[in-house]
């Protein structure tokens, strides 16, 4: 498994917001993208995703095989929303997701204990704290399997023990041969990630 | 796509799914009329057919505004687009329209007998209405989609939607009424123009869905 961005451009309202982006990760690798706000991760991280079309150059995943021909096929997006119904319990949530997005990996309830949230399962999602929702959310990455994990911002409003815990999961991903692309302002923990600075341009 | 189906459902009949608020809206447009016309029955019975639609119609319209903009807002609709290669992004719509229909228009046309009744509509005239009904409703769902689709990002688009579809709707309006009206005026056909509005809503779960899917994979941002 290998995730190739070559010489991306990305456009935000006509504008330019960054040019000539270039990587590749090979499974069990994983790359920070740092940089002042307004400098692109996200567009970045929503151009892999597959939901902003490059203004120019190329994505693709080489080896991902019948089950992942595209990136936006393989990967796990966990952007600024949680993308989670209030209304709906945290279970009804993540069950949901589970059958949707397909390949389902841990069940539900395994999810929510390894995320600490393990009693609160029957609760709805509205009735989370900001931090809660989060976990409900990384719990989102675990109940269905996908090699790349691009990650937004993955740990706003975490507490410091939930960035550890997530640290330790995302190491348990590189560990399996996934691949994580992550814009963050904090250190996250990775040890041997790639780095990407952008700049405001 | 049954998890996407009962997911919606769900939402459409939990607190603050608002699938009610149709069906209050047809019910407060109805109940009004016959009160506005006067006591006069057979002109009741005669515009009756006519009057059921058009409150179904706008009704029906009424909760289109939030079927992907609930889903924008809280980060899910990204997630619909980018499993795009595993469910045909036009499916995943239809699906989204069926529970729109089922949580939302559905009550509607299980009103529209006992309103029929308000109207001093024969019992053909009230039965044919809620079949037409049953038929042609769902058509407007899935011209709604497009229009909802395309006012994605809009966050007062609800307006805007409404006056986007309805033209779209009239040939909807127009078949419906007149196969009501052929089921109890005695020369008017109601086979003919009943088929017509199969055929319409056939047509427009096809197309609606594919032009709701390709807005939102375009329109994006």
């Amino acid at each position: 498994m290998r995730l190739i961005a070559d010489n991306l451009s990305g456009e935000r309202g006509g504008e330019q917001v960054f040019s000539g982006v270039g990587f590749a990760l090979e499974a069990g690798e994983s790359l920070i993208v740092t940089g002042p706000n307004g400098a692109g991760k996200s567009t970045l991280l929503r151009i892999l995703a597959g939901l902003l079309p490059p203004s120019s150059g190329a994505i693709g995943v080489e080896g991902g095989g019948e089950g992942f021909p595209t990136v936006s096929a393989a990967s796990h997006y966990l952007g600024h929303e949680n993308a989670m119904k209030t209304a709906l319990t945290v279970s009804e949530n993540l069950g949901f997701w589970r059958e949707f997005l397909g390949e389902p990996h841990l069940e539900c309830s395994e999810a929510l204990e390894i995320v600490g949230l393990g009693d609160i399962g029957h609760l709805p999602f509205g009735y989370l704290s900001t931090g809660q929702r989060r976990r409900a959310s990384i719990a989102r990455l675990l109940v269905s399997y996908r090699p790349v994990w691009l990650l937004d911002e993955p740990t706003a409003g975490l507490d410091q023990a939930s960035e550890h815990q997530f640290a330790a999961l995302m190491k348990a991903h590189l560990d399996d041969g996934g691949i994580i692309v992550a814009a963050t302002h904090q250190p996250l923990g990775l040890e041997g990630a790639q780095t990407l600075a952008m700049e405001l341009s | 796509m049954l998890a996407l189906y009962i997911r919606d459902l769900k939402l459409g009949v939990r607190a603050g799914g608002g699938a009610l608020t149709g069906v209050i809206f047809f019910l407060a447009v109805i109940a009004t009329i016959p009160f506005g016309v006067g006591p006069d029955l057979n002109l009741l019975a005669r515009i009756g057919p006519a009057i059921l639609w058009i409150g179904a119609l706008l009704a029906s319209l009424l909760g289109l505004d939030r079927l992907f903009q609930a889903d924008r807002d809280d980060g899910s609709l990204d997630l619909l687009v980018m499993s795009g290669d595993r469910h045909m992004a036009a499916l995943t719509v239809f699906v989204k329209c069926l529970a729109h229909w089922t949580a939302s228009v559905l009550p509607l046309v299980v009103a529209a007998p006992l309103l029929g009744l308000f109207m001093n509509m024969p019992p053909t005239g009230i039965g044919a209405a809620a079949l037409t009904l049953l038929v042609g409703t769902p058509a407007i769902t899935f011209i709604g989609a497009a229009g909802a689709a395309v006012a994605v990002a809009l966050p007062r688009g609800g307006l805007l939607i409404s006056v986007l579809v309805l033209p779209l709707t009239i040939p909807v309006l127009i078949f419906g009424v007149s196969a009501s009206y052929g089921a109890v005026a005695e020369p008017d056909p109601f086979l003919p123009p009943f088929l017509i509005l199969c055929a319409l809503t056939l047509f427009l779960a096809v197309l609606g869905p594919v032009a709701a899917a390709l807005a939102l994979r375009w329109g994006a941002d």
